[in-house]
């Protein structure tokens, strides 16, 4: 029952859309109409049960798994993330992090994350634990540790990653996010470069998307723009990924996390 | 490649560029090697630049005589209708100018693009779904006219837009070859031709 009234919704919010003079006025509707419930909801749940359940080859859970702030602490850690990890020497975002975990507590091997279609095979395992460990981050400060000469130099790298021009359109993120009140078609584009753009855009992500029911993590979002920038496919995790969250994270510090967002 | 070899000029003045953060290009070229891979159609070798996107690719703009040494090393590239036929038909230009497929790597082919224009530009008095981060064309004919001036200079800015202004964000449709020849000519007309829904309300 609570699914077709969802799928009802979700259909009314899409094809409104259509005809809106704001994309973003459709979405606040949205908001409101879903206050007490949002369609990642399902994601999480399923996520929190797999965060406990014994998997892999070495058939343990991620209940051990230190995101940051000690092993099991959930609560908050996606909000100070990406961070630098001194028990890997490297810099990791929430994705990565949890590809080590996944290694190290279950035995798991990475590339089975990597090379998984998105929403497939531990792709999809991938994005139910994402999305529970950023709901437990819903309302917290984007607090990074820019402390870190590691996390100092991964901003540099973002942030010449963020102005790289290439491809056969010439387009940089810059391009499309480097610049106020610009859309692309109907939808608003954030300004990436300013703090409250990059809170709003990173502080708003992984969400669920209303125009095709998917629930995004951050990488696919990234992805996605690099796939729109015309741009090679970026590897799952890869440094460039990491080093554009690095700068669009630490750009947006002190904003609010909103996750799991919800999108058009 | 022979997009490539810029005139010299370009070269010198390209030196005279203090790039940011120079200690850390090795570290940046290491890791854009090493987090691509080719998809279909989307090449990992779009990850190298052109010079120009190279100095086009720091928060500001380069200098002034960077600039021009760009702008005048793209207006070579124009290819004017060797027929002198300037224009097509509206109705082709508008599917292309609304149509934004093409060149990713969930595109199939490398031809029969999209030029996208709506992404960035308001044009008919119609269609309102349309992007802002390139000026309104809007009435575009009858705002600009139709001097052969004005003409050449539309053509040359599909063509290749970085020609009149080196670090725009609009793509070179012509040089780059995004579109053909002939769906620019369908383009003009969409731009230019009274009956066209950007000059008709
Ligand atoms: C050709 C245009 C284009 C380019 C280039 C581009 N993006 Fe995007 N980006 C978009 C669009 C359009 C959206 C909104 C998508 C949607 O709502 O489905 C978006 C959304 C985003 C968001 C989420 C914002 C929000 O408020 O929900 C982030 C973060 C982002 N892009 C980062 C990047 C980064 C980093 C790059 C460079 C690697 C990049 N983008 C390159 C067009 C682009
Ligand atoms: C990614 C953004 C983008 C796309 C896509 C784009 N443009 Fe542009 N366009 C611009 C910008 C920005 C300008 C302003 C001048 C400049 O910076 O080059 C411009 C300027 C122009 C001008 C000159 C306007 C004047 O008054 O002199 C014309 C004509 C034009 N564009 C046509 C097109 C057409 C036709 C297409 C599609 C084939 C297109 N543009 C696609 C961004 C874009």
């Amino acid at each position: 029952m609570k699914h077709s009234v969802l799928a009802g919704l979700l259909a009314w919010a899409v094809c409104s859309g259509v005809q809106a003079d704001s994309a973003t006025d459709e979405i606040a509707r949205y908001r409101e109409m879903i206050a007490d419930g949002n369609p990642s909801e399902l994601f999480a749940l399923q996520g929190e049960a797999l965060w406990k359940q014994k998997r892999g080859p070495k058939n343990a859970s991620l209940e051990q798994c230190d995101l940051g702030l000690g092993p099991g602490v959930v609560k908050g850690a996606s909000a100070r993330l990406p961070r630098y990890f001194k028990d890997t020497g490297k810099v990791e975002d929430l994705e990565t992090r949890l590809m080590t975990c996944m290694q190290t507590l279950q035995g798991i091997d990475p590339k089975l994350v990597i090379d998984a279609p998105w929403g497939k095979g531990e792709k999809e395992t991938m994005q139910a634990l994402v999305a529970y460990i950023v709901t437990e981050s819903n309302g917290e400060k984007i607090a990074i540790d820019m402390r870190p000469p590691q996390m100092k130099k991964m901003y540099e790298l973002g942030k010449m990653a963020f102005y790289y021009r290439g491809g056969p359109m010439d387009f940089s993120c810059a391009t499309c996010h480097g610049d106020k009140d610009k859309r692309i078609r109907l939808q608003d584009l954030p300004d990436l470069r300013t703090q409250a753009g990059a809170a709003a855009g990173w502080g708003t992500w992984p969400a669920y998307r209303v125009s095709n029911g998917q629930f995004w993590t951050m990488q696919h979002r990234l992805s996605d723009c690099f796939r729109q920038q015309r741009f090679p496919e970026p590897i799952y995790g890869s440094d460039v990924t990491i080093a554009l969250s690095v700068y669009m994270a630490a750009t947006g510090n002190g904003g609010t996390v909103l996750t799991p967002g919800i999108k058009r | 490649m022979k997009k490539l070899l810029l005139a010299a000029p370009l070269l010198w003045a390209l030196q005279g560029v203090a790039l940011a953060n120079d200690e850390l290009r090795p570290a940046f070229k290491a890791m854009l090697d090493a987090s691509f891979k080719t998809t279909g159609i989307a090449a990992k070798y779009r990850i190298y630049q052109l010079d120009f996107q190279a100095a086009c690719s720091q928060p500001k703009p380069p200098p002034a005589s960077v600039q021009k040494a760009i702008e005048a090393a793209q207006m070579q590239t124009i290819r004017y209708p060797a027929d002198g036929h300037y224009f097509g038909d509206w109705r082709e230009g508008e599917k292309i100018a609304i149509s934004g497929r093409g060149l990713t790597w969930t595109d199939k082919t490398p031809t029969d693009n999209g030029g996208g224009c709506y992404n960035c530009h308001q044009m008919s008095h119609h269609e309102i779904a349309y992007g802002t981060i390139g000026p309104s064309l809007l009435n575009y004919g009858n705002v600009r006219g139709r001097s052969e001036d004005i003409i050449k200079y539309t053509w040359g800015k599909i063509w290749n837009a970085k020609a009149f202004n080196a670090c725009s964000n609009m793509p070179r449709n012509g040089d780059a070859e995004i579109l053909t020849e002939e769906q620019i000519r369908h383009l003009m007309a969409y731009l230019f031709d009274p009956a066209s829904p950007v000059n008709k309300p």
